[in-house]
């Protein structure tokens, strides 16, 4: 056990480092550069700057460097546990992503639990009520929750609020709390707004493992060892839940690997939509007006979580399922 | 010639020799005739399948489904709403659309449209409308639908206008064309590259299934959206419309490859084991030979039924992408272009006819899942 989880921390820097050159090379990628991007800015809106002041502006940003040499500066910040400077907003990087990337790992969890909470209940009932108006009624939902997009969903929403209720659902916190230091209060008023994000997110993930939980657990109820316990007088229930539920569940652990990743990066259009202070709004912006390095370290957090999130699940079926641990002992 | 058409009929005639017939057609028939025999029995999914090929019927010919030019602007035309259709015009059967009656509110200076009781503009099938070239071949003016009237005052909306005053039901045709064909390109291209790439690791083992399936890991293990933004960003802004178009074709395929090749490749280790495959090479065919004549069309209707349902996640992963703002640009129309349009919810709330193209979105995508579910169903031999 302890060994799989050693090999699989080795790996984790080298593959950060493999990232690290794939997400630098992409930040400097567009055709000129943050300053390039500045000066057309400033000329749209009718001041302008020298040229001089451009050239020793760059000069400071080091962006005058051969590429390579840029990214060794870079590398060696962050071995230093310097993230760097934002060049639009001409602040500390650490600063900008702070709180952000807290709320983008609360989101994610959030519906991470939520997409648990729903989705191994429907499941069992829809495999042990086979063709019942409500397996029924799961299945149609988990196409419609496959098929609409996140961000199309997260606008209806919107709209909805808006339209019926009144309600403007953006943010994640009250005017009052926007700014605020982190209390219970401000807490409280997050988890009030947290609420329909968390549902959009999750929607997508829930149609899918509920339709995983089904075909496992059907799969489970057609063994001999099902007809025995019956045979022997248990209730259903308990046998339903004590044996084949355990064993449908297995395969799901494997699927936190590729899901708690989806569910970070698929924040970013969720937030962008209904404009949550989590990180997503922050890339997308630091891409368009070539921040890059904020757009590089961020996107090196979304590797991180990634992978992360592929360590976790790897780690819970090792501890799960015996035959993986010693498959690899 | 005569005798077997008795035969035929007295064949016919007892029903344990029809059985035993039918079962002969079953035996000689061909992978692809079973599959579609299969395919047939469901129902939704063939009903789906009706739905793609409409969808790419408009692919083909998108100008004739529009009514009025997609570029066309008019600024005394912004968010006229939607005008619904009437085929019933007091006792005669006539295909007509309300007028509408815009009016400035002097409050919020906004224009308020009205339905005009009293004018009714006559529609009809095939109408001329606005000069276009029918796949770029010859030009014609020719429309499904269009006002009977083609002077200015009596132009009809199926669907409103957007900001612009552009006909929303005019720029979804065109639309459909672009997301749709995403989908289908991006696809593809995943196919071969994945049919390439996993065929070469699960036949050949060794070193190059080593590095190909490392790579396969390394690219799985990105966060997708995150980097396809940063890809889309990299590409310059001064790219003509049909280079943008490519390159996000390409950015989509970049990732999706890997799911095929994992596919292929586990469908070569299990196949290379088979004995058809034994009996090809003892018989002394090329590798090649195995891989193209024996190999690929044994499992052929998989990797179809597995692309087509890779096709709506393409399809969604554009849509989102130029929602974002860094897909397909305009003036290219696609869905997502399109949505760009409805991004805040006051915009939602003036003119909810602007996330039409989000309803053809999810139909496109429904449609997909069902038709490739179905052709999964049926091609697996031991499924029913």
């Amino acid at each position: 056990m302890l060994k799989i989880i050693l090999q699989r921390l080795l790996i984790l820097p080298v593959l950060l480092l493999v990232f690290s050159v794939v997400v630098f090379w992409l930040v400097q990628a567009p055709p000129g550069d943050f300053l390039t991007s500045y000066v057309a800015t400033l000329s749209s809106s009718g001041s302008s700057i020298d040229d001089a002041q451009v050239a020793a502006l760059r000069q400071q940003y080091g962006l005058d460097q051969p590429v390579y040499l840029q990214y060794l500066h870079w590398m060696e910040g962050l071995f230093k546990g310097d993230l760097g400077l934002s060049l639009e907003y001409q602040l500390p990087n650490v600063e900008l992503i702070g709180e952000r990337l807290v709320l983008t790992i609360i989101l994610a969890l959030f519906s991470f639990f939520l997409t648990w909470a729903i989705a191994i209940p429907a499941g069992i009932y829809s495999a042990t009520h086979q063709n019942s108006l409500l397996d029924y009624a799961f299945t149609v939902l988990n196409y419609f929750g496959v098929a609409v997009p996140n961000f199309m969903l997260a606008l209806v929403l919107m709209w909805i609020a808006y339209d019926r209720l009144g309600l403007n659902v953006t943010g994640l916190f009250s005017p009052k709390f926007m700014n605020s230091s982190w209390s219970m209060a401000r807490v409280g008023d997050m988890l009030q707004h947290i609420w329909l994000p968390v549902i959009i997110l999750g929607i997508g993930g829930t149609a899918r493992l509920t339709r995983i939980m089904r075909a496992n657990l059907i799969d489970e109820l057609n063994k001999p060892y099902v007809v025995a316990a019956r045979a022997k007088g248990l209730s259903e229930w308990r046998l339903i839940l004590k044996y084949p539920v355990r064993l449908a569940l297995n395969p799901l652990v494997s699927t936190i690997g590729w899901y708690l990743p989806q569910l970070f990066s698929g924040s970013l259009i969720v937030a962008t939509v209904m404009s949550l202070p989590n990180i997503g709004p922050l890339l997308l912006r630091a891409l368009i007006q070539q921040d890059m390095y904020l757009a590089g370290v961020i996107l090196l957090i979304y590797c991180g979580l990634t992978v992360v999130g592929t360590l976790i699940s790897d780690i819970l079926l090792a501890w799960l399922d015996p035959r993986i641990r010693m498959e690899s002992a | 010639m005569a005798e077997t058409l008795v035969t035929e009929e007295l064949a016919n005639s007892i029903p344990q020799l029809k059985d035993v017939r039918s079962e002969e057609r079953v035996s000689v028939a061909s992978n692809w005739k079973l599959v579609w025999w299969r395919f047939r029995k469901n129902r939704l999914a063939l009903f789906s399948l009706a739905i793609l090929v409409f969808f790419y019927i408009i692919v083909l010919f998108p100008d004739f489904f529009a009514v009025s030019d997609p570029e066309e602007t008019d600024a005394r035309l912004t968010f006229v709403p939607a005008q619904g259709i009437h085929l019933i015009d007091g006792s005669s059967i006539r295909l007509w659309v309300p007028a509408l009656i815009g009016k400035r509110n002097p409050d919020t200076l906004a224009m308020e449209w009205k339905t005009d009781g009293t004018k009714k503009i006559p529609v009809h099938f095939f109408a001329q409308g606005y000069t276009y070239k029918v796949l770029g071949l010859f030009k014609t003016s020719l429309h499904l639908l269009g006002p009977v009237d083609t002077t200015k005052g009596s132009k009809i909306f199926l669907l409103g206008t957007d900001r612009l005053g552009r006909d929303q039901w005019s720029r979804m045709m065109l639309g459909t064309r672009t997301s749709m064909v995403v989908g289908l390109f991006s696809v593809a291209l995943s196919v071969i590259l994945g049919i390439l790439l996993g065929g070469i690791s699960g036949y050949f083992g060794g070193m190059s299934d080593l590095i190909i399936q490392r790579l396969i890991e390394l690219l799985q293990s990105l966060p997708t959206i995150p980097i396809w933004l940063a890809m889309t960003a990299a590409v310059p802004q001064t790219w003509k419309p049909t280079q943008v178009f490519f390159a996000i074709t390409i950015i989509l395929a970049f990732i999706g490859w890997t799911t095929l090749a994992r596919e292929v490749r586990g469908r070569f280790l299990s196949l290379r084991e088979e004995d058809f495959v034994l009996a090809a090479e003892l018989a002394g065919c090329s590798r090649l030979r195995i891989i193209t004549h024996h190999m690929v069309p044994a499992f052929m209707s998989h990797i179809i039924a597995a692309s087509t349902l890779a096709i709506p996640v393409m399809i969604i992963n554009e849509t989102t992408l130029s929602f974002l703002g860094l897909g397909i640009r305009p003036p290219a129309i696609s869905w997502g272009v399109l949505l760009q349009e409805a991004q805040n919810v006051q915009t939602i709330a003036l003119a909810p006819w602007l996330l039409t193209p989000g309803l053809m979105v999810i139909i496109a995508v429904l449609a997909f899942n069902l038709v490739g579910d179905g052709l999964r169903d049926a091609a697996d031999p031991y499924g029913h």
